[in-house]
């Protein structure tokens, strides 16, 4: 990935409340990631029928009374949203006038379009009442969620220290190539993730280590209907699928291919940069949160779906998502040093950022 | 003369109508039976999350429980549409409402049955709010309403037949009911005995199927004639 750091325009103050503003956003997004994992959790993503006024009143002035239930979830996300959206508007326009790279200003703007984009698709799954509509609605988030992460490291002191000094110690193409695959499986994983929440039924297999009492669960149609027939779910659960089963077991295979990826890539780190260089100890909390994420993931089966817990899961599993993001986008500007003609036409005179040098 | 004779033709025609139709009407028989379960069924659960909730907590004096399985002390099972394979046939339009309560903060009754055309007027008779969302997986309309604490009710009708279509309310996820849709009226839900009767099929030779939204379905083949049968089902049970 070719970086290039332009002259700024702006003073060392302006750029650190920037850099401020845009963590402001990334942790608002985090929350509203919260906020609408609980709507999903307590399976009230339809529990007010109308976008993007709801029950009728101007969303801003639905009474506080009237927030009962599953409307207290689904409410509460729309108008955290709101506030998301305001943000991340804001850095958009502050990125626009401010960020003399342009490629920053363009990435502040596909934020905005993102923000917006979730917000209608975040509607329009109300109001056509499409589940997929909700998956994707899920897999957006957290696309997002990364992308506003990416914009605070690239507004951040620290980036500018780093693509500063093009030699610094480089990251091999393989160890980073293999990163690169290992998120990218996250992101598969996320997507499966949001597929088997918006299917609507409920836990598919009830049962961990074995899978309705098997290593491979019987997904005939007979088992099936024993399974439907034997499940005295609470909720309002659509009745299990075979295709849900293999959707979960998909999940759990998946689940222990990320773990191997990402123990290899610490492992790799340590071999590659040693032990005290960044990346290696960003693999190691990289690790770390996969060893939660499928703690997290187990004790969701364990207590039958409970919101709280598998609100966590989702959570833990978009910070890995922006883990692996941000270690790829470090680790691809840690190229090997270039030609000194090229450093030339690469980096113009640098601001004067205290401790950049 | 010419007037006479034409009175006669008239006449005749309309006695041949009407003939026909009271010997069909008394061609006609009611299908009976007993829906019955065999073994123990899986014990039902206390819905925790309405006895959390402050407003609906508080309008059960006793613990809710779900209710998948109605069965009585004699092995009869509820809650059983039984059907017979016509199609074509329905007499909605014409037919009574169907009443779906929300009371409770559940649906009751938690299974239904009703022709395509048939209206289902969905009250809510608690102080809160529902909205009565509809689930179809066969092409029938989905609906997502408002409906608030003594507001006016909602009513649906149904085009296509389906077994169990879902309402839900979101609000409340707890909160749902089954509702089959047939198209013809010959039909009949087994009550809490596991007694039913499908009232006046005409003579032939149907397909007569027991549908439980858990336990699946059994058919069997059944021949009217000129007076009432009795089928015996094989119990359900969970396999």
């Amino acid at each position: 990935m070719a970086v290039v750091l332009m002259e700024k325009n702006i003073s060392d103050k302006a750029q650190s409340w920037l850099h401020r503003f845009a963590i402001l956003t990334a942790v608002a997004t985090f929350l509203l990631l919260g906020a609408g994992g609980l709507v999903t959790s307590h399976e009230a993503g339809m529990s007010v029928p109308d976008w993007p006024n709801s029950y009728g009143y101007n969303m801003f002035l639905f009474p506080p009374s009237k927030w009962i239930g599953g409307i207290f979830y689904e409410h509460t996300h729309r108008l955290w949203a709101t506030v998301v959206g305001l943000l991340t508007t804001v850095l958009a326009v502050w990125l626009w006038l401010k960020d003399s790279r342009s490629w920053m200003k363009w990435l502040g703007f596909a934020a905005f379009l993102g923000v917006i984009a979730q917000g209608v698709l975040g509607g329009l799954r109300v109001t056509l009442s499409m589940d997929s509509l909700g998956v994707f609605h899920g897999v957006i988030a957290q696309s997002f969620f990364a992308l506003v992460c990416a914009i605070a490291l690239f507004t951040s002191r620290f980036w500018f220290k780093l693509t500063a000094k093009p030699s610094m110690a480089t990251v091999p193409r393989g160890l980073r190539s293999h990163v690169l695959y290992v998120t990218i499986l996250i992101f598969l994983q996320l997507a499966l993730g949001a597929t088997m929440r918006h299917q609507h039924a409920g836990l598919s297999i009830s049962d961990f280590p074995l899978a309705h009492g098997q290593i491979w669960p019987d997904t005939s149609a007979a088992a099936i209907a024993r399974y439907n027939a034997e499940r005295m779910d609470v909720l309002n659960a659509n009745p299990i699928t075979a295709f849900q089963v293999i959707l979960q077991m998909v999940h759990r295979l998946g689940a222990v291919l990320i773990f191997l990826g990402v123990a290899a890539a610490a492992g790799l780190a340590v071999k590659r940069l040693g032990k005290k260089d960044l990346l290696t100890k960003v693999a190691f909390f990289w690790l770390g949160l996969i060893v939660v994420q499928i703690a997290l993931g187990i004790e969701t089966i364990w207590s039958n779906k409970a919101a709280d817990i598998a609100t966590a899961h989702v959570l833990v599993g978009a910070v890995s998502l922006v883990t692996g993001s941000l270690w790829c986008i470090i680790a691809f500007a840690r190229k090997a040093p270039v030609t000194e003609t090229d450093s030339r036409a690469m980096f113009s005179p640098q601001p004067s950022l205290a401790g950049a040098k | 003369m010419l007037v006479s004779l034409a009175y006669m033709k008239i006449s005749f025609t309309l006695m041949l109508v009407v003939g026909f139709a009271a010997s069909s009407l008394s061609n006609a028989a009611d299908i009976t039976g007993v829906i019955t379960f065999k073994g123990t069924p899986p014990p039902e659960k206390e819905i925790v999350p309405l006895e959390n909730d402050p407003t609906c907590g508080a309008l059960h004096t006793e613990k809710p429980y779900t209710h998948f399985y109605a069965v009585d002390a004699s092995g009869g099972l509820g809650d059983v549409v039984v059907s017979l394979s016509v199609t074509g046939k329905s007499t909605g339009a014409t037919a009574a409402p169907a009443v779906l309560d929300q009371k409770g903060c559940l649906y009751v009754p938690s299974i239904l049955a009703v022709q395509t055309g048939q209206k289902i007027v969905v009250k809510n008779s608690d102080p809160c709010i529902h909205n009565v969302h509809t689930v179809s997986k066969n092409g029938n309309d989905q609906h997502n309403d408002a409906q608030m604490a003594g507001g006016p009710d909602l009513t649906y009708t149904f085009d296509k037949p389906e077994d169990f279509m879902k309402f839900q309310c979101d609000v409340h996820p707890w909160m749902f009911a089954w509702v089959t849709i047939e198209d013809s009226p010959y039909f009949s839900l087994s009550g809490k005995d596991g007694s039913f009767t499908i009232k006046n099929v005409p003579p032939g030779k149907y397909t007569i199927t027991a549908s439980h939204r858990k336990l699946g379905k059994e058919t069997l083949d059944v021949e009217v004639k000129d007076s009432d049968v009795k089928v015996e089902f094989p119990p359900f049970a969970v396999k």
